[in-house]
């Protein structure tokens, strides 16, 4: 039986009958049919597949994409609290300007001539991101925050030579199951204890785990419970004592405000860019980034591509290409290159620097100093509330917080159900991922959220409690 | 006015958009603004004071960051002067960037994935409220099932390479769950295959092992029996591969590893030649995934976002990473189920799916169809085998390995007879080639084929495209024996001249960020 094909497909120049006539003349055949004359008839399709009928008009299929989409309520239409790890701010209309070209849409491997522009914007979103954790190295993203961190783990371990990395017990359940299953063939995760109070990192039981097996202490700053880790510089100090080195976390958008974590002793910088101009796409504008000092110990154990400037042989010109090309498995030892290299999220990359470019020093600032305003109120808004407690730590939050719903009698799933009647998205249910707290939930408050709308949310959590 | 003259075959004209652009940095004017961040409501700012004043000790940051201060027109300029220097698919006849499947992106497609509906909505919302993108996750799943035969798919690896790291930590799952986790120590792939089947397998701890091809450039199945025992814990290999040629006997192949214990993992890179045409499943692999950013058009994003869409048979759904997508017949649903229980690898991407790939990919396959997948694969082939033949009959391009017979996705061609005779190498080729505008590939590192040239027309580009790119390799190819030196000193309409190349691997001259730059060229 003969397949049926699909004619003069508008994507498909070359599906007109005419042409393929020609061609398939040109190569000594008569029939499409002749094609994958390699393939063992025996595993050949008999019958084309049992898909839905295309749709071919354009704006049918714009029709049909649109109305299964509307079904999605957005964050515009309501207002969100949800975060961790996916944070709702502002994207700049340049941001989407920019990662909307065509050239930079639909470019991917070519060479630093062809792509010259590509190299360039990646290059300076290096840079960029360079500046505001303040160090000389950082890579083309990879696919998240997650997997930067795992992979700044795993350079650690080759760093160290040695075989246990230390984490904190508070970290994201998701993210903890991403790096251990990264970094499970040659290192073993081991949790450290937080104070039951304020959250902090337990600096005594750090401690007491910390020794010459430790390849790196990793912490998260903001934590993932949103709350700023102090002791920065101890966690670092005994880092370094144990022979170990300091893995930190990062939230870039806190970094006009609050010290970089290579100002308390961070050896290693990971972090999450969506907070830089990419939207929450539903998790898909994840990008990550790993930066480090300008060691060659350091730089050698990336797996990553590393953009950096050179000359030319014309003066005056600037031009771009691989930093140490032959570490990557792109090079020449493939897979006893570090780690594994591919297709990542350049074009979040990119977006990033754009946004940083347009923020600016005053504008990090800004963004940091709203974000802070916005959670404070928020937090005493939402603690005047009887018998909800928050936050939940007793330290400072950044952007995040928990919120205790203990005492209300409630869970968060009910209060959750109660407040999206309202066109409200509470904050992320810990229940779950975190037993040992009970009823509790973090939310999250950036620069996008009004006065109103945490008015609001305070309203509602007193209407349904 | 006289008739002007556009009869010719290679466009000598071309020139790329080359801009000159400074840095973003030296863009920088003390007081600029590119765009202002929201302050805070005057009535919170009276209520809680000025925020940053409760930092505590020693968490201040003293200073800003050193970031440049630049008008909003200066910085929208600066980046499209940027993206003009960049050749994409849009702006380019895409068929010199062999194995990367870079086809035209349809925009409507594009233009779907950038509504509020799915840019604005927040990956932890309640089910009832993400309807739309659970739907369009759940649906292209089950197409890819039907493309594929596999059982389930799992959108969680954001790229090919990530995939294939989750196909290797399945692998180790499946084994441990079976006893064997510690003496199946070792992968299978071969030299031909993607370097990440080799890479991403030993990050999760593996031995590997690479099969070299046999005379007719298939991967040697001798060899392959004699690697596969009991320590084997699984296959890893494209097919086609690199070179275009197709493992006809792959089931043999899979047999053997069925026969050892182990599992087949196929990288599809290279499916786009094969979409209604054969399957995973009747090959006899356990495990495959598909790039959707390649074959299924999302696009490339200058290197990602992407997804590796990876799909299992029912025996290793337990194993795959989470959550997966339902039906219960009234909802779609996220089953964490799987994600949550001892078997699952649990997670390799803090959250589910690259959902605006998934959605493009969702799109274009509703705008084919079975039978516009299956024309995909026709023509994509068809393209291939008409620029081999037109390429074949030059006298300094040659292919090694089953000669006479077709190949699939792409080619990966020699000019070796062109090097011994003038000299010029397969890099120089790529670099001249970029002063008519187009992209040229040689192959991954270490080169297996003597100055290699690996070209992968796909469906996208007319007859007419494919000429142009043929006749632009002969204008070339006469230019080395004529007159080598303009192409060794290539490329001269590009957007930069060549390279000075040697500080990019000399640590005390690598400057990978601007800072970097400054502190080792002050004088």
């Amino acid at each position: 039986m003969k397949l049926k094909g699909f004619k003069s497909h508008p994507y498909i120049p070359n599906s007109v009958p005419d042409v393929q006539n020609e061609m398939l003349k040109e190569i000594g055949l008569a029939d499409l049919e002749e094609l994958h004359s390699e393939i063992p008839e025996e595993i050949k399709l008999k019958k084309n597949m049992d898909l839905p009928k295309p749709i071919v008009s354009e704006y049918e299929l714009e029709r049909h994409v649109k109305e299964i989409i509307k079904k999605n309520k957005t964050c515009e239409d309501n207002i969100n609290f949800l975060g961790g790890g996916c944070w709702q701010h502002h994207v700049p209309a340049i941001c989407d300007e920019i990662n909307s070209r065509g050239e930079f849409l639909t470019a991917y491997g070519g060479e630093p001539y062809n792509d010259l522009g590509r190299f360039q914007a990646l290059f300076e979103y290096q840079s960029l991101v360079a500046e505001l954790v303040d160090m000389d190295v950082v890579n083309v993203p990879t696919m998240d925050g997650a997997q930067a961190a795992a992979t700044a783990l795993r350079m650690a371990g080759r760093i160290t030579g040695r075989t246990e990395v230390l984490v904190p017990a508070l970290m994201d359940r998701d993210k903890f199951k991403i790096v251990n299953n990264y970094c499970k063939s040659a290192l073993k995760l081991i949790e450290v204890d937080y104070d039951k109070k304020t959250g902090q990192l337990d600096l005594e039981d750090l401690k007491r785990k910390a020794n010459e097996n430790t390849a790196a202490v990793f912490f998260e700053n903001p934590s993932f419970m949103g709350f700023i880790e102090e002791g920065g510089q101890e966690i670092s100090d005994i880092a370094h004592e144990a022979g170990a080195l300091s893995v930190v976390c990062v939230d870039p958008s806190s970094l006009g405000v609050i010290k970089p974590p290579s100002h308390y002793g961070a050896d290693i910088v990971a972090g999450e860019l969506q907070p830089l101009g990419m939207h929450m796409n539903y998790g898909g504008g994840q990008a990550g980034f790993t930066a480090t000092r300008d060691e060659e110990k350091f730089v050698m154990e990336f797996p990553s591509r590393l953009f950096g400037i050179t000359s030319t042989i014309e003066n005056g010109e600037y031009g771009f290409g691989d930093v140490a090309y032959d570490r990557t498995s792109f090079g020449h030892h493939r897979h006893e290159g570090k780690e594994y290299v591919g297709t990542q999220t350049a074009l979040w990359g990119i977006t990033a620097g754009v946004y940083l470019a347009l923020m600016g020093p005053v504008g990090m600032v800004e963004l940091g100093q709203t974000i802070m305003q916005n959670v404070q109120y928020a937090i005493a808004k939402i603690d005047e509330i009887d018998d909800v407690k928050a936050s939940a730590f007793d330290s400072t939050s950044f952007k995040e917080f928990v919120v205790d719903f203990n005492k209300t009698g409630r869970t968060v799933e009910e209060i959750n159900g109660k407040l999206m009647e309202k066109g409200i998205f509470g904050g992320k249910d810990l229940s779950k991922d975190f037993p040992q707290m009970g009823q509790a939930a973090l939310y999250c408050v950036t620069e996008i959220h009004t006065k109103s709308d945490i008015d609001k949310l305070a309203d509602a959590l007193k209407a349904c409690l | 006015m006289e008739r002007i003259n556009r009869d010719f075959k290679v466009n000598k004209n071309f020139h790329q958009a080359k801009w000159d652009e400074p840095i973003i940095f030296e863009l920088h004017k003390n007081g600029e603004r590119g765009v202002v961040a929201p302050k805070a409501d005057e009535e919170i700012a009276r209520t809680v004071g000025d925020g940053i004043s409760k930092i505590p000790e020693g968490m201040l940051r003293d200073e800003a960051p050193n970031l440049p201060e630049i008008s909003q027109a200066r910085v929208v300029r600066h980046y499209t002067r940027l993206s003009q220097m960049t050749l994409g698919a849009d702006v380019n006849m895409e068929i010199g960037q062999g194995t990367c499947t870079v086809k035209y992106s349809p925009k409507i497609n594009e233009r779907l994935a950038r509504l509020p509906e799915m840019t604005e909505i927040h990956p932890l919302q309640d089910e009832s409220t993400v309807q739309g993108i659970l739907e369009i996750m759940h649906k292209t799943d089950l197409f890819l099932r039907e493309i594929s035969g596999m059982d389930r798919f799992s959108f969680q690896p954001s790229g090919g390479s990530q995939a294939i790291m989750a196909m290797a930590a399945i692998a180790r799952a499946y084994h441990e769950s079976r006893g064997e986790g510690d003496t199946r120590d070792e992968i299978i792939t071969t030299i031909y295959s993607h370097p990440s089947d080799a890479a991403a397998p030993a990050v999760m701890g593996y031995k590997i092992i690479y099969i070299n091809p046999d005379e007719n450039g298939y991967p040697d199945l001798e060899a392959f029996k004699a690697a596969a025992s009991e320590r084997t814990a699984a296959f890893f290999i494209a097919n086609p591969e690199d070179t275009g040629v197709y493992n006809t006997r792959v089931q043999e192949f899979t047999e053997t590893m069925k026969e050892v214990g182990a599992l087949s993992c196929y990288d599809q890179a290279n499916a786009n030649g094969l979409l209604g045409i054969t399957r995973a499943k009747e090959a006899g692999f356990d495990m495959s995934f598909f790039n959707l950013h390649k074959t299924f058009s999302t696009p490339h994003g200058c290197g990602g976002p992407a997804t590796g869409a990876l799909g299992v048979l029912d025996h290793l759904v337990k194993f795959l990473p989470g959550p997966l997508i339902d039906f219960d017949g009234e909802k779609y649903f996220q089953n964490h189920d799987i994600v949550d229980s001892a078997n699952s690898i649990g997670k390799v991407r803090m959250f589910n799916g690259v959902a605006p790939v998934v959605l493009k990919a969702y799109s274009w396959i509703m705008s084919l169809g079975a039978e516009g997948l299956y024309e995909v694969a026709k023509v994509a082939v068809l393209n291939n085998n008409y620029m081999f033949r037109k390429l074949m009959e030059l006298d300094v391009v040659d292919a090694q390995y089953i000669r006479g017979k077709q190949r699939v996705e792409q080619v990966r061609y020699t000019i070796e007879k062109l090097f011994n005779d003038t000299g010029i190498t397969t890099e120089d080729v790529q670099r001249r080639m970029m002063d008519f505008g187009m992209h040229y590939w040689a192959s991954h590192h270490p080169y297996y084929v003597a100055e290699p040239m690996t070209l992968e027309p796909t469906e996208s580009p007319s007859k007419e495209d494919i000429d142009e790119y043929v006749e632009t390799l002969k204008h070339i190819f006469q230019e080395a024996y004529e007159n080598p030196d303009l192409i060794k000193s290539a490329p001269h309409q590009s957007t930069c001249h060549q390279l000075k190349e040697e500080s990019l691997d000399n640590p005390a001259e690598w400057a990978i960020t601007w800072r970097s730059y400054l502190k080792k060229t002050s004088v």
